[in-house]
């Protein structure tokens, strides 16, 4: 056995850092999903008429649907019967203050490193933490509050403010969209909301932490944000996940709603637990996220980092409608083991002089499966449309695989699209070079993979940008082609 | 659901022609007739493609040739003038040519000598006698599985050729086979078959052409298997400059052998909807393949450019360029895909599809696809979509030219990448004339 052999060996056989489970008593809906079963999550949310009417409208269309198989994962199809859509950790009231939140709860933040007072106090972040389905803290609410923008749990929202929710629910991924969107609109527990009004500039990150804690649930999250014209917000997402041994669902919606002139750039760090190194047990993720952009010059922004999850399904796409509108989409997408992602994103262009970019980094070792599916539409109208799109994939050891199925189609003469993919391995004349300048192998390898997906780190905001830097070097140190 | 009924009375049609064309054959069943039975099974049971098929995704071709061709009808005769074939024939090419009518070959046509090392045979012979030659080889690679429309040129498989290269030989002559359909009394349809199989240390050409006489409609549905020997060498052109009517879907399926080099170049000039679909299996080490097509639309036209390669084992390498320009309402699809198994080290593979669309109605629908199970490769694609650049235009037009010789001489130099791969000087010269003159006049 080479040497490279044996730290890729050693790599591979690297444990799941955060996983543990805590103990704290969930209220369950019982297994199962039909009507019931949605009028009690909508009834145990107090929800008004017409969300429930939304909801079951949403049920009946999933009934009728088919789970899509054209992409390019295989994994035993699941028992939607078999999960409990709703569970929510006991409290007695709402939290007004840190302190009066479940210790166990905080605690749970601190094994992850996400205080909240520290982040308050050292980076001036408001965290709307979110944990098994129902927001247990939201900070820096009053600061947020004195500009006019909401930022709260999706069920707040609908109470506090129905007719903003009525308006723009389902209005960018409209329930029949697809399998997952539909089963999400129909059972989904929580989420966040957040609203920016007119030309406002959001002053801090805001950021959501996600975590799957009871056994046996399904998250299906929901977010929705609404930029209005002129406004700004950076918003943050990032995830990650106890070990388990039963496959979990993950379906989350992500609607993003940019009007004139204004900009929304949506990060994430997914860390979902990926399965043991046999590839047993594993979240899927299967995610609809799309924005629009509505009116012109209005700008959006993808992000993600995705190292977790058994089974990734997710493509954050654009629609630029408003004329001059541009879509961003950074990705990195790490796999290990038996994970399988099939990501990438759509950009679709409607308006006038649109600008997309996309770049795409994909890592693949051990047994995974890696796949960038991405789609490059100009429509008719779409004059002068502009698209550049990267992506590159590296391969490490000879069980893993790259695939890339970019589609572009093009309807405009005067669309300027350019493609461009690469597969390749870290040569080990890098690697060479690197350790004869004293570096160590291990050492070496998470420098160029981090050089390799700098393109994508560049974007992330700071605190983020550290905290996928630790995941990649925890996913993939000491890996050599 | 309106769709499926269709096409299922499409393939009923298609599958009651099948007596038919049984009772023609004059009780010549053997072993290639219960394969014919198993590919109409798998017609049957798959039914033709339409877009909701991933592979036809953009092409329905499907409904098309549903909409313009009945099945009940005989072919019609195929009175043909010799002189009239003439204006098909490639200038100053010398060739071994073999002229098939109504997907027929016409040995009065055709003219051919006795070259060491080839061998052409008729392919209803070639059936009929059921040799060890062709038993190995017939329909062992085109997979009917994979493509309906494969299944259905299996299912009618009776006629084309057979078309061997002995072992260390070169074949200086070009095999031309011209492919042409006399519509001139109604439409037609027909599913030409060949299988080529290059033997060791050998090299061959072989050109495909396409054209049609008359105004009527014409289907072609066309299926050739090449197979290429160890250290052998095959070029192969499929030349399509056919009317506004003409309806194609063609497959080009390729095996290599060791160390092995095969190069197709295609290009499409004209023709109503066209589906080419090039599979390479690079079934051993060391070999190489170029792909190269140019494909100049205007009108209404569609064409449709599928082609896969299987790199199945190490230290091979692909290469592939396909261009085109697209004016008026014409629809380009390109779909290449790059398979590199796990066992297909030190691979090299190379794909780039570039567009320019002069027309708001045209449409480009390019999906450059890898797969790639194996490490230590260098795997590439690129493509681009694009117009003119105007700075160029203005540039020559600042040196006197008018502003459509400017655009035709920047069109050319743009196809001039793909025609300067071609090595056959006379078919270059042919091809030169044909797209600068299209350019001039269509584009």
């Amino acid at each position: 056995m080479s040497k490279d052999d044996q730290i890729l060996e050693e790599f591979t056989s690297k444990e799941y850092e955060h996983g543990w489970t805590i103990d704290i008593e969930s209220e369950q809906a019982p297994k199962g999903l039909n009507e019931d079963i949605i009028r009690f999550i909508s009834a145990k949310k107090e929800e008004p008429e017409w969300l429930l009417e939304w909801r079951l409208n949403a049920f009946r269309t999933w009934s009728e649907m088919k789970e899509p198989l054209w992409a390019n994962v295989s994994f035993p199809s699941i028992n939607y019967q078999d999960i409990i859509y709703y569970s929510a950790p006991k409290q007695k009231a709402t939290p007004k203050s840190l302190d009066e939140v479940d210790p166990e709860l905080l605690d749970t933040f601190k094994k992850l490193g996400i205080s909240l007072e520290e982040q308050k106090r050292l980076t001036g972040v408001a965290v709307d933490a979110v944990i098994d389905s129902v927001s247990v803290a939201t900070t820096f609410k009053d600061k947020l509050a004195e500009l006019g923008i909401i930022f709260c749990s999706f069920s707040e929202a609908v109470k506090e403010h129905p007719e903003l929710v009525k308006k723009y629910i389902g209005s960018v991924v409209p329930v029949s969209d697809n399998y997952y969107a539909a089963l999400n609109s129909a059972v989904f527990s929580d989420g966040s909301f957040c609203y920016i009004p007119k030309g406002v500039r959001c002053p801090m990150e805001l950021s959501t932490y996600f975590r799957i804690n009871a056994a046996n649930t399904g998250q299906f999250e929901r977010t929705l944000i609404v930029a209005e014209e002129g406004s700004y917000v950076s918003y943050l997402e990032g995830c990650t996940a106890p070990m388990r041994d039963e496959n979990q669902l993950h379906a989350a919606v992500v609607e993003i709603y940019v009007k004139a002139d204004a900009e929304v750039k949506y990060s994430t760090v997914q860390n979902w637990y990926p399965g043991d190194k046999e590839g047993k047990g594993g979240i899927y993720n299967l995610v609809t996220k799309r924005g629009i952009c509505a009116g012109d010059n209005a700008k959006l922004s993808w992000t993600q980092v995705e190292t977790g999850s058994a089974v990734t399904w997710k493509y954050p796409s654009c629609i630029l409608k408003g004329d001059n509108s541009s879509g961003e989409f950074y990705s990195v997408a790490v796999t290990n083991n038996y994970q399988q992602a099939d990501t990438g994103t759509k950009m679709i262009h409607i308006g006038k002089n649109t600008k997309s970019r996309i770049v795409s980094k994909g890592v693949s070792a051990g047994k995974s499966q890696n796949s960038y599916r991405g789609q490059v539409h100009v429509m008719k109208r779409a004059e002068g449309s502009r698209n550049f799109s990267q992506c590159d994939s590296l391969l490490m050891g000879n069980n893993c695989g790259a695939h890339t199925f970019p589609y572009i189609d093009i309807e405009n003469k005067s669309a300027q699209v350019e493609h461009e993919a690469t597969t390749s391995k870290i040569g080990e004349d890098q690697i060479f070079y690197c350790t004869q300048r004293g570096i160590d192998e291990e050492s070496a390898v998470a420098l160029i993979v981090n050089g390799y997906c700098k393109e994508v780190l560049n974007q992330l905001p700071m605190e983020f940008a550290v905290e996928a830097q630790k995941l990649l070097a925890l996913t993939l140190e000491g890996s050599v082609g | 659901m309106t769709q499926a009924t269709n096409q299922n009375d499409l393939v009923g049609q298609l599958l009651a022609g099948f007596q038919k064309f049984e009772s023609q054959l004059n009780g010549a069943t053997g072993s290639v007739h219960s394969l014919r039975k198993k590919a109409l099974e798998s017609l049957d049971l798959a039914g033709l493609p339409s877009t909701k098929h991933e592979e036809y995704k953009y092409t329905n071709i499907t409904k098309a040739i549903e909409k313009t061709f009945s099945f009940d009808t005989e072919n019609t005769s195929t009175q043909i003038e010799p002189q009239e074939i003439e204006e098909f024939l490639i200038p100053g090419l010398d060739a071994h040519i073999l002229v098939f009518l109504n997907g027929v070959l016409d040995p009065s046509l055709s003219r051919w000598e006795a070259e060491a090392g080839l061998e052409i045979i008729d392919l209803p012979t070639a059936l009929k006698e059921d040799s060890e030659a062709i038993s190995k080889h017939f329909a062992k690679y085109a997979d009917y599985n994979r493509d309906a429309y494969v299944a259905l040129n299996t299912g009618f498989s009776k006629d084309g050729s057979f078309i061997t290269v002995k072992a260390n030989s070169i074949i200086e002559k070009p095999v031309v086979l011209h492919y042409i359909n006399v519509v001139k009394d109604g439409q037609v349809h027909n599913h030409p078959r060949n299988l080529v199989v290059v033997g060791e240390n050998s090299h061959a050409t072989f050109i495909e052409s396409f054209s049609d006489v008359g105004e009527h409609e014409s289907l072609t549905n066309s299926v050739t298997e090449i197979v290429i020997g160890q250290s052998a060498r095959v070029d192969y052109y499929k030349l399509q400059n056919d009317k506004e009517n003409v309806y194609h879907v063609g497959t080009t399926q390729v095996q290599q052998a060791k160390n092995s080099y095969f190069a197709a170049y295609t290009f499409t000039t004209n023709g109503a909807i066209t589906r080419n679909n090039l599979n390479i299996d690079l079934e051993d080490e060391g070999c190489e393949s170029h792909m190269y097509g140019l494909y100049l639309l205007n009108g209404k036209t569609h064409v449709d450019n599928h082609t896969a390669v299987d790199h199945q084992k190490p230290n091979s390498f692909s290469n592939e360029l396909y261009k085109g320009i697209l004016e008026d309402k014409s629809r380009g699809v390109f779909n290449g895909k790059i398979f590199v198994r796990q066992d297909a080290q030190k691979t090299n593979a190379f794909q780039s599809n570039k567009n320019i669309l002069l027309s708001d109605q045209a449409t480009v629908n390019t999906k450059p696809q890898l797969e790639i199970w194996a490490d230590d490769v260098k795997c590439s694609h690129g493509c681009t979509t694009g117009q003119l650049d105007e700075e160029a235009l203005f540039y020559l037009q600042s040196r006197g030219l008018g502003k459509d010789n400017a655009r035709a001489l920047l069109l050319y130099a743009f196809a001039i990448e793909v025609l300067e791969n071609v090595k056959l000087e006379p078919v270059r010269k042919y091809l030169e004339d044909l797209i600068s003159e299209r350019l001039r006049k269509d584009f």
